[in-house]
């Protein structure tokens, strides 16, 4: 979370609420709802380390609310964040552990786990679709998430059938 | 209660196919039992060769199994000949292909409205059929177009009309996604669960996993056999764990 939220700084001063409802309308209704009480210790974190400053505002009505904008060392991180390549997801290793340990143990069958894994799968993926038909068709950057876990749920399904493929020849 | 049901609308018992080519004989379909109601959406996936295809064109009548029986709306197909399947394929099944099979030298108007008239339908109510389901698939004005000029998702949806157009009960699909981009394939998962909503039967075979969740029951098959038969659930329970907001959720 910390740098999606100096990422929406760069942009300008923002509060936090502010933040909350920028990062919803962007990634939309598939991204987990970002809790307000995490964005604001979130905040508070990025504050003490210097990467940004916040200002307290005066409001009629209520409280105080804090404006935060992003300092010099605030950008230079968001830069460097830029710039790294981020490691590549990982094989369901948990899964892979149960396949290749199963026949020792005489307590699970390898089809029958991979059939499992197969059904959590579609289910999500299944999961998936709805979300992409009930998502505002024009958020683009909502879509395009929505479409990056279906193709990882596809590869670890195209990966189950090569486990299927090989293990049902030893059979 | 179970005498009260309908008859599924397909049943097929001890299906085998064996296809004998060049080399070896290979046993594309090995003893196949299944059973499709009423309103059903089934897609059946596997790997290339695993002879889902073949499985298809069993269920469509477009191959004859070397053994096994199978029924239509609880009727036996054990007698039809080729001239029979062809009359069903009109009128209670409707087949769309990876490749479309449109008639190149027809028009999209008339490549939807042909089987209406060969099916007997009155050329006036071939004619709304036809408009109706085009302005549908948003294929309005495209009616003098020639297959040719369409784009590969619009010559699908053509294919998906011409499918419908008789009103089938069953809806077979055999990849039909399978020469389409990524939008064309939305697409096509949009309307498929479109008239699925609508309570059209449809069996759909694809190698896409996305394409197959739109089903609401997956046959996995394998080397010619049914590996596994779920239904699916999704959006009815809540997911389990890690499920949907693992899979979505940005890491800090």
């Amino acid at each position: 979370m910390r740098l999606p939220l100096l990422a929406l700084l760069a942009r300008g001063p923002a509060h936090g609420y502010e933040l909350k409802q920028d990062l919803e309308q962007l990634l939309g209704s598939a991204y987990p709802q970002p809790n307000v009480g995490q964005i604001y210790v979130t905040l508070g974190r990025l504050e003490k380390s210097g990467l940004i400053e916040g200002e307290d505002v005066a409001q009629s009505s209520r409280p105080n609310k804090k404006v935060y904008h992003l300092t010099d060392a605030g950008r230079e991180a968001l830069r460097a964040w830029f710039e790294e390549p981020e490691d590549e997801p990982r094989v369901r290793d948990e899964f892979f552990m149960k396949l290749a340990l199963a026949p020792q143990t005489g307590l699970a069958e390898q089809i029958t786990l991979i059939n499992q894994q197969r059904r959590q799968y579609l289910n999500t993926m299944r999961q998936m679709s709805k979300l992409a038909a009930a998502e505002d068709r024009d958020n683009r950057i909502a879509h395009l998430l929505i479409e990056g876990a279906m193709l990882h749920l596809q590869a670890d399904l195209d990966w189950l059938e090569r486990c299927q493929e090989e293990l049902e020849e030893l059979e | 209660m179970s005498d009260e049901r309908p008859a599924p609308v397909l049943r097929a018992e001890g299906l085998v196919k064996t296809h004998h080519g060049e080399g070896a004989p290979a046993h594309a379909v090995r003893g196949v039992d299944l059973c499709v109601r009423q309103g059903e959406f089934v897609a059946i996936t596997g790997p290339s060769g695993a002879g889902k295809s073949t499985l298809l064109h069993l269920l469509g009548g477009l191959q004859r199994p070397d053994a096994g029986h199978l029924w239509l709306d609880g009727e036996p197909t054990d007698t039809y000949g080729e001239a029979r399947w062809a009359v069903e394929r009109r009128k209670r099944i409707g087949i769309v292909f990876q490749f479309f099979n449109l008639v190149s030298n027809l028009s999209v108007a008339d490549n939807v409205e042909l089987p209406a008239l060969l099916a007997g339908t009155p050329p006036k109510q071939a004619r709304t059929e036809r408009e109706a389901l085009l302005a549908e698939l948003g294929l309005t004005g495209k009616e003098r177009s020639m297959p040719g000029e369409l784009s590969g998702g619009e010559q699908q949806r053509v294919a998906l009309a011409r499918a419908l157009v008789n009103h089938p009960p069953l809806l077979l699909a055999d990849e039909p996604a399978g020469s389409l981009d990524s939008k064309g394939t939305r697409e096509v998962m949009r309307l498929l669960s479109r008239f699925h909503q609508r309570g059209q039967t449809i069996v759909l075979v694809t190698h896409d996993a996305r394409l197959a969740s739109a089903a609401d029951r997956v046959i996995s098959f394998f080397d010619g056999k049914i590996a596994d038969d779920a239904a699916l659930d999704g959006g009815t329970t809540p997911p389990r764990r890690s499920g949907i907001s693992g899979v979505l959720e940005l890491k800090d």
